[in-house]
């Protein structure tokens, strides 16, 4: 009994120390970069618990590039995509859940299509559309292929088909037109959902980068995506502290979101996954 | 995203077709042009970005490159002819599917691992959970450039490891050999903690009753993994595998910062190749052809998830 249970308990030592060896190596990459980026130069390969630490490779990168035009337009970008993803797919969704219009599963499936064949994939036809709209080197050109978002409107039909008729029938007795039905009812009690898409929505469009490069060749559109490779692979020769500076910079939104509410992250791509 | 969306489309389908009737026959024309007005601005847009082009790619493979003042013209199978006896394409397919293979079995291999593990009761789970997951949350751009400074010869970090080991310098991305491996390195760090994800929400939702029984009948941890939770774990594993297989094909961010393709087109994935036929060289529509094949490869991965789905339906 007890050399069985020590067995366990050395099973059990052997995981928890794989673990973190493996926690180790997966974290290593990042905080690597942190060191380089803090530190100066001459210091980016070997390390000394001495190291000066400095912000001037932060300020070199600012300097070097107009991040915080890259900033503005990713925000641009991101917000404008889930603003529109957000409302699209709503009353979408909506359509879905609660009307039965002739060739409703047919269409379903058209849209489900989408889920396959991603705009990241219909790159030339694309282009031609854009170029057609007037639309290349434009914000609006890079969000608009992706605001009407078949995973969007998968996962709120599903959260509006759960929720019960009685509720937006008692609504309906009262007087209430079908779009106060869809605010008042179902888009709060779907309001888990919508954060969790959210999440995923933003880090999504946040970490673009091959539309984005394609359809723009300017300073006042370009994502932070894009702006990071031009700078790195031009301006910069090979100085890796300022590179790896840059590089932190472009992510740090998202990393300090995602370190601030890391819970919801995880959840949301949970709950985005499982439906 | 996929599997369960389209098992929860068949499904619901089913039920829903039928329900609704008793509660909207009283309108059924204006509630039905009702339901369409709510969906017009999506479809639009749908249809626009995925239906169209998908169509017009297909038309345009038929058809010339435009050049100067001479206008496209039909000309039926030449761009796949070109296709057909361009070493380049079929170097690309193949990377993409070493890659693929490459990639998937071990990301999702490391990600069924890091969920059992960081499900269980281990010291620190939460600050594991972090470390597994981060590489997830960040652009695969910036990913890039991080790994392609560790891979710098003699210079970045896996060199000065190698030399540790007694290695000389080695130029890992400028070599065609290792070149596609480094960055499939890269691709199943970025990958295992989003599939992570999958894994532990799935096993969340296996009553723990089930292992306490195992337990009492004296069955050890890993023959209740292997008996239980793993088959357990199938329909989560399958849809994982599609969503992998998906981004070994439209994930080519990594390319375009560590190698662009090279050397001697080593890495060059379909994907990339596309981009660099449609926005270097600007031949369209050999770009158009050569998106035929990856929506092809697509649409084979939907049909194959749809035949599974049909022997799901028959267990139930």
């Amino acid at each position: 009994m007890t050399g069985a249970m020590t067995a366990g308990g050395l099973g059990r030592g052997v995981e928890t120390i794989g673990a973190w060896l493996l926690g180790v190596l997966w974290a290593a990459p990042l905080l690597y970069a942190v060191w380089t980026a803090f530190h100066p130069s001459d210091y980016a390969v070997h390390f000394s618990p001495f190291a000066p630490l400095t912000l001037t490779n932060f300020a070199k990168a600012w300097q070097a590039a107009p991040f915080a035009r890259y900033f503005l337009n990713s925000f641009i970008l991101v917000t404008s995509v889930l603003a529109a993803q957000l409302v699209l797919c709503t009353l979408a969704a909506y359509a879905f859940a609660r009307f039965a219009f002739a060739g409703r599963s047919l269409v379903f499936l058209l849209v489900l299509v989408q889920l396959m064949v991603m705009p990241d994939v219909l790159i030339v036809e694309n282009y031609r559309t854009m170029r057609g709209l007037g639309l290349v080197d434009s914000i609006l050109g890079i969000g608009l292929p992706y605001m009407a978002s078949a995973f969007g409107i998968f996962l709120l039909r599903q959260t509006f088909k759960s929720i019960p008729k009685e509720l937006d029938e008692a609504a309906r007795v009262e007087g209430a037109s079908y779009l106060q039905l869809l605010r008042r009812v179902y888009v709060p009690l779907a309001k888990p959902v919508y954060i969790a898409y959210g999440l995923v929505s933003v880090s999504y469009h946040w970490n673009n980068f091959l539309w984005p490069l394609i359809i723009t060749n300017s300073v006042t559109t370009r994502p932070v995506t894009v702006g990071l490779s031009v700078f790195a692979s031009t301006d910069q020769g090979i100085d890796w502290s300022v590179i790896t500076a840059a590089t932190l910079l472009s992510t740090a939104p998202l990393l300090i979101a995602f370190l601030l509410f890391q819970r919801q992250f995880v959840q949301s791509f949970m709950r985005a996954g499982i439906r | 995203m996929t599997i369960e969306a389209r098992i929860a489309a068949a499904g619901g389908e089913g039920k829903t077709a039928r329900a609704p009737a008793t509660r909207e026959r009283a309108a059924p024309i204006a509630l039905q042009i009702y339901g369409w007005l709510l969906l017009l601005p999506a479809a639009v847009l749908l249809v626009a970005f995925t239906h169209y082009p998908a169509i017009s790619t297909f038309l345009h493979s038929f058809f010339s490159t435009p050049k100067g003042s001479r206008p496209s013209r039909f000309v039926g199978l030449d761009n796949y002819q070109a296709m057909l006896a361009d070493p380049v394409f079929w170097q690309a397919l193949g990377n993409n599917i070493v890659y693929a293979i490459g990639t998937i079995p071990v990301s999702i291999a490391l990600a069924l691992l890091m969920a059992v593990w960081v499900n269980g009761k281990l010291r620190g789970r939460g600050l594991l959970r972090l470390a597994y997951f981060a590489p997830t949350v960040l652009p695969m751009i910036a990913v890039a450039n991080i790994w392609l400074f560790f891979y710098t010869p003699g210079y970045g970090l896996v060199d000065q490891l190698g030399g540790l080991l007694g290695f000389g310098a080695h130029n890992w991305l400028g070599d065609r050999r290792t070149a596609l491996p480094c960055l499939m390195v890269v691709t199943v760090w970025k990958e295992a903690g989003f599939f992570m994800i999958f894994y532990l929400a799935a096993l969340q939702q296996i009553p723990p009753v089930l292992a306490e029984a195992a337990a009492i009948e004296g069955a050890s941890r890993w023959k209740f993994f292997r008996r239980v939770t793993f088959p357990l774990l199938m329909p989560t594993t399958l849809f994982i595998l599609v969503n992998a297989v998906i981004n070994a094909f439209r994930m080519v961010d990594h390319i375009v910062v560590m190698t662009r393709g090279g050397p001697e087109n080593s890495t060059e994935l379909l994907l990339f190749y596309i981009y660099e036929v449609a926005f270097k060289y600007w031949d369209t529509a050999y770009g158009a052809a050569l998106t035929m094949v990856l929506l092809a490869i697509l649409g084979l991965l939907a049909l194959g998830q749809f035949l599974y789905l049909d022997r799901r339906v028959h267990y139930r």
